[in-house]
């Protein structure tokens, strides 16, 4: 399903990032819900070039990940901001000792007009912990940043043979359509 | 499939967790990808002799399960193995789930229960208290779980674990005998050779 290039300007950031993945080879996909993804989980559920698991935690999906990259396939895990805060101990114990290029995708809740006071603590601590584990990350704010910023982090995880995470921030996802 | 049995974890026999290593490690094709959980089971399935299509994780606890899903995904002409303790199964039950609902053909699940966390001293794990881990893998869809009943059957069931359709989930009951050896640790070793092996056949 790739978009015509004159339609790329009305383009939602969902699908573009599933045109980035796709063209970087990001086959596997593990993800647990998340109302700011459910769109971006739609479309690569319906698509077959992915294949799509649903674990029940978010170490699972780091494992799962893990896994297929192991056996040569790329994927990415999905989560928002309070499943990321499980993962510290599967990221230093298994992500970084192997130099597992662990992709994940985080839908940034708890700020910008969260009405949840437990997702603003746990946001609290999602900046923090990557910086910690010293783990690239980068909040995506903007429409005309996905492309090149998901694609870039990426290449570099590739590259680097370390983990990344690329934060969608409510800017970005939430801006027109008050979606929280 | 005759090798799966309805016994319950009273049934079945208590055996030596390095001997059945051997037996498992024994029956295995160089082309099949096993991943040890942490603690003695993996110790015991380095001690049982070095391939190079096992992968050894060194904390992650509980993760045995879904790195081999991950395996088993991206080559579903390979078979895969799980190999995990009580405890860390305990620890991450849902990927049970996971697993059903992903129906990898090529995944095997073994999982030694000795009803305790053997080597942070041997406090008791919920099996001791009645849990039956294969009861539960029933229960979370994997129709073909069972308990190894004794050597015999265990044989039988690796081989079912080689030839079958997965997912297969066998459960041992083991002792709490020391492992016998340690694993070397060296995990961008460990990542690197079981990478290599697994682009080759």
């Amino acid at each position: 399903m790739v978009e015509p290039t004159a339609a790329r300007d009305v383009e939602t950031w969902d699908a573009t990032v599933v045109r980035v993945l796709k063209s970087h080879d990001v086959r596997l996909v593990a993800h647990v819900p998340d109302k700011v993804l459910a769109p971006l989980i739609r479309r690569l559920v319906d698509d077959d070039f992915f294949t799509v698991v649903s674990p029940a935690r978010e170490e699972e999906a780091v494992g799962i990940v893990a896994g297929a990259y192991l056996a040569g396939m790329r994927g990415i895990a999905l989560m928002q901001t309070s499943g990321f805060a499980t993962l510290p101990n599967v990221l230093a114990s298994l992500a970084l000792p192997f130099q597992l290029p662990i992709l994940m995708l985080v839908s940034e809740r708890g700020t910008l007009g969260d009405f949840q006071l437990a997702q603003a603590m746990v946001c609290s601590t999602l900046r923090p912990i990557l910086q910690a584990l010293k783990i690239e990350h980068f909040a995506i704010q903007r429409m005309d940043e996905v492309e090149f910023v998901v694609g870039q982090m990426i290449r570099q995880a590739y590259a680097t043979q370390a983990p990344a995470a690329m934060i969608l921030s409510p800017l970005l996802t939430a801006r027109r359509g008050g979606i929280q | 499939m005759t090798a799966i049995r309805h016994l319950s974890r009273a049934d079945a026999h208590v055996m030596n967790r390095s001997a059945l290593t051997r037996r498992l490690v024994a029956r295995l094709p160089d082309d099949v990808a096993v991943v040890g959980g942490i603690g003695h089971t993996h110790f015991d399935l380095w001690a049982a002799g070095q391939r190079a299509r096992n992968f050894y994780m060194l904390g992650s606890m509980g993760l045995a399960v879904p790195i081999a899903l991950g395996v088993a995904l991206a080559q579903p002409r390979r078979r895969v193995i799980a190999l995990e303790g009580d405890g860390s199964l305990l620890m991450q039950l849902g990927a049970l789930g996971t697993v059903m609902a992903a129906r990898p053909k090529n995944l095997a699940i073994f999982v030694w229960d000795n009803g305790a966390y053997q080597i942070t001293g041997a406090q008791p794990t919920a099996t001791s208290a009645g849990v039956d881990l294969v009861a539960i893998a029933r229960g979370a869809g994997i129709a073909a779980a069972t308990w190894a009943a004794d050597e015999a059957h265990f044989e039988a069931l690796v081989e079912l674990a080689l030839s079958g359709d997965g997912p297969l989930f066998v459960a041992a009951r083991t002792d709490n005998q020391p492992p016998a050896g340690t694993t070397d640790r060296d995990a961008a070793r460990i990542r690197m050779r079981f990478m290599d092996a697994l682009k080759q056949g």
